[in-house]
């Protein structure tokens, strides 16, 4: 009996645990990051357009960093977004069940791909591809990596959209059937609308993720921290300003060390944001469901 | 039949024909869409075969970093994947599992429950470079691990640890609540219960989860380069506590090479990684595929 007790208050201490992990995440990058607002004001930060952290006249506005980071997101969400809904279509709605189990665990797997390897795709297949279209474009580039981390998070916009469409209750598209509704009419009337929660669920995480992904920029995007949303020239993300700062010799004090925890407190918030309202969605998709069925 | 009928048959005959078409169109572009992603992943993995393929030699895997491509080898960075591979398996197994327990199985409170649900979804959320901020104040530097295997290896773990958690009480989840109250009613106590009868009928399902998560944990890069991870490592890591470098680090420095024979070592270095990925993940769905049939029999 002791025994047993003693075991399970292990497990509560391993349950509790993630409350811990998330607590010292913002522990860390708030105590680090304060040293960076002690010196720079946090107004500056929020509202500066340029970022130049290493001259002797140094400069601390986050636009630039944050500029990047729209950007790739954005162009990997413009070519996701469709491609993703269409496939979670055609795979509720069209498929044979039996090519539908073949290809999800395929369009999984593109998850499951290492993410250095889609930078190496970015720098050394799509890059030159782009060039031989538009000469113009830099070898290091914001469009070329977006459009890879398009297929790095296809897969949760594919597989959450389904399961969402999956979940419209199948008396729903009958009645839609009975009146005389066609499959594609089916598909856009009733089951896009009812699975609009569940779909906004996943854009919304593949955005937060895409916000993130550090490797495919750090190879393929270029370190030219510059506020600009052209797609053509080389560009630097909040992601790809941490990698580069942490390849580098900078001392543990100085205030170049501390602006990696301040654009990591920034990255951290605006991704926890992000996944909240993707939490949300995913909740009310949820809850509706109930209704539907009762 | 007068003419206006004919007219309204004709129409209708019209619309239904646009119809098929565009019904049938769409079928055949959602194939399309569908076949044009696998194959874009089939044509990566034939490139970076055909890329990679002749440097696979022993001495590339023998060889230790070198300034002279034909001769730089992923030694060091193989053993250190391996490392990565073994040590997270063995960190996250038991504190997932035990989490996972105790918020499937002791945690009773609903508003609770739901608030460290909500939580793990956030940890599973925050962008892997951050975890290596974390691992840098608090391993690095706070526990004086330095830049060693072992603080890699559990930055990597605090990442992959939600994945364990969910999978573990999803597995939990669907062992069969008939097995569960025969076992209360031979007597047995919760925790016998679930030692002796949930755990082990789970166990597959949990083992999956756990391999996507060291599958995912050894493909990452970016909280490594964080905490320190080298460029070059001229020596074989042989203690939890030397410097360390991996795979993914050691392609992401070839690719930053302006040589072109860098790039066919990045090549055969993303073979072998893509290799172990693929292996991991094809044992994990072939675990929980044969489980799931055990469970529906």
């Amino acid at each position: 009996m002791k025994q047993e007790k003693l075991i399970e208050g292990l497990l509560k201490l391993s349950g509790w645990l993630s409350l811990a992990i998330t607590l010292s995440v913002m522990g860390v990058l708030l105590y680090n990051a304060a040293a960076f607002f002690a010196m720079v004001p946090l107004w500056e930060f929020i509202t500066g357009t340029s970022w130049i952290p290493f001259a002797e006249r140094k400069a601390f506005g986050m636009w630039p960093l944050l500029s990047g980071t729209l950007l790739t997101a954005g162009i990997a969400l413009s070519l996701a977004m469709p491609l993703g809904i269409l496939i979670a279509i055609y795979l509720s709605e069209y498929a044979s069940e039996g090519w539908r189990r073949i290809a999800r665990p395929a369009l999984d797997l593109l998850a499951a791909i290492p993410t250095v390897v889609y930078g190496f795709l970015a720098l050394v297949f799509i890059t030159p591809m782009l060039q031989w279209f538009f000469p113009s474009i830099a070898t290091y580039n914001a469009l070329s990596p977006g459009l890879v981390m398009a297929f790095m998070v296809l897969p949760i916009i594919t597989s959450i959209s389904e399961d969402a469409m999956r979940a419209v209750p199948k008396i729903h598209k009958e009645a839609a059937l009975a009146l005389g509704a066609t499959r594609w009419q089916i598909v856009r009337k009733v089951v896009v609308p009812a699975a609009f929660n569940g779909i906004s669920a996943a854009v919304i995480l593949a955005f937060s993720r895409a916000l993130g992904e550090t490797m495919i920029v750090s190879i393929a995007a270029g370190q030219q921290a510059s506020f600009t949303f052209n797609p053509a020239v080389a560009i630097q993300t909040a992601s790809s300003y941490i990698i580069q700062m942490s390849l580098g010799d900078v001392a543990q004090s100085s205030i170049e060390y501390s602006t990696i925890f301040a654009i990591g407190l920034s990255l951290f918030f605006l991704t926890y944001l992000l996944n909240n309202l993707s939490f949300w969605f995913r909740d009310r998709f949820r809850s509706s469901k109930i209704i539907s069925a009762a | 039949m007068t003419p206006i009928t004919n007219i309204f048959t004709l129409i209708e005959q019209l619309e239904s024909w646009v119809e098929r078409q565009r019904k049938g169109s769409f079928a055949v572009y959602g194939l399309i869409f569908t076949l044009l992603v696998v194959a874009s992943v089939l044509t990566l993995f034939l490139y970076v075969s055909f890329a990679g393929y002749p440097r696979l030699d022993r001495e590339f895997f023998t060889g230790y970093a070198s300034r002279v491509p034909e001769q730089a080898g992923i030694l060091p960075a193989f053993l250190g994947t391996l490392w990565v591979l073994f040590l997270v398996a063995v960190i996250s197994f038991p504190l997932g599992v035990a989490a996972g327990i105790h918020l499937e199985k002791y945690v009773q409170n609903d508003r609770l429950s739901r608030f460290l649900e909500v939580n793990i979804m956030n940890l599973a959320g925050i962008p892997s470079v951050v975890y290596g901020l974390l691992g840098l104040q608090f391993f690095v530097r706070s526990m004086g691990l330095g830049e060693s295997i072992l603080a890699a290896s559990l930055t990597l773990s605090l990442m992959v640890l939600p994945l364990v958690i969910i999978s573990t009480r999803e597995a939990l989840r669907m062992v069969p609540q008939m097995h569960i109250d025969a076992a209360y009613a031979m007597g047995a106590s919760k925790w016998q219960t679930i030692w002796l009868q949930a755990l082990p009928q789970a166990l597959p399902g949990i083992v999956s989860g756990t391999l996507l998560a060291v599958s995912r944990a050894i493909g990452e890069a970016a909280p490594l380069l964080v905490i320190g991870a080298l460029a070059f490592v001229p020596f074989a890591p042989i203690s939890i506590f030397d410097y360390f470098t991996v795979l993914p680090v050691q392609i992401f420095f070839w690719l930053s090479k302006p040589q072109n024979s860098f790039l066919v070592n990045a090549s055969a270095a993303i073979l072998v990684l893509l290799s172990i990925t693929l292996f991991l993940n094809l044992l994990a769905v072939g675990i929980r595929e044969r489980w799931h049939k055990r469970l529906k029999s």
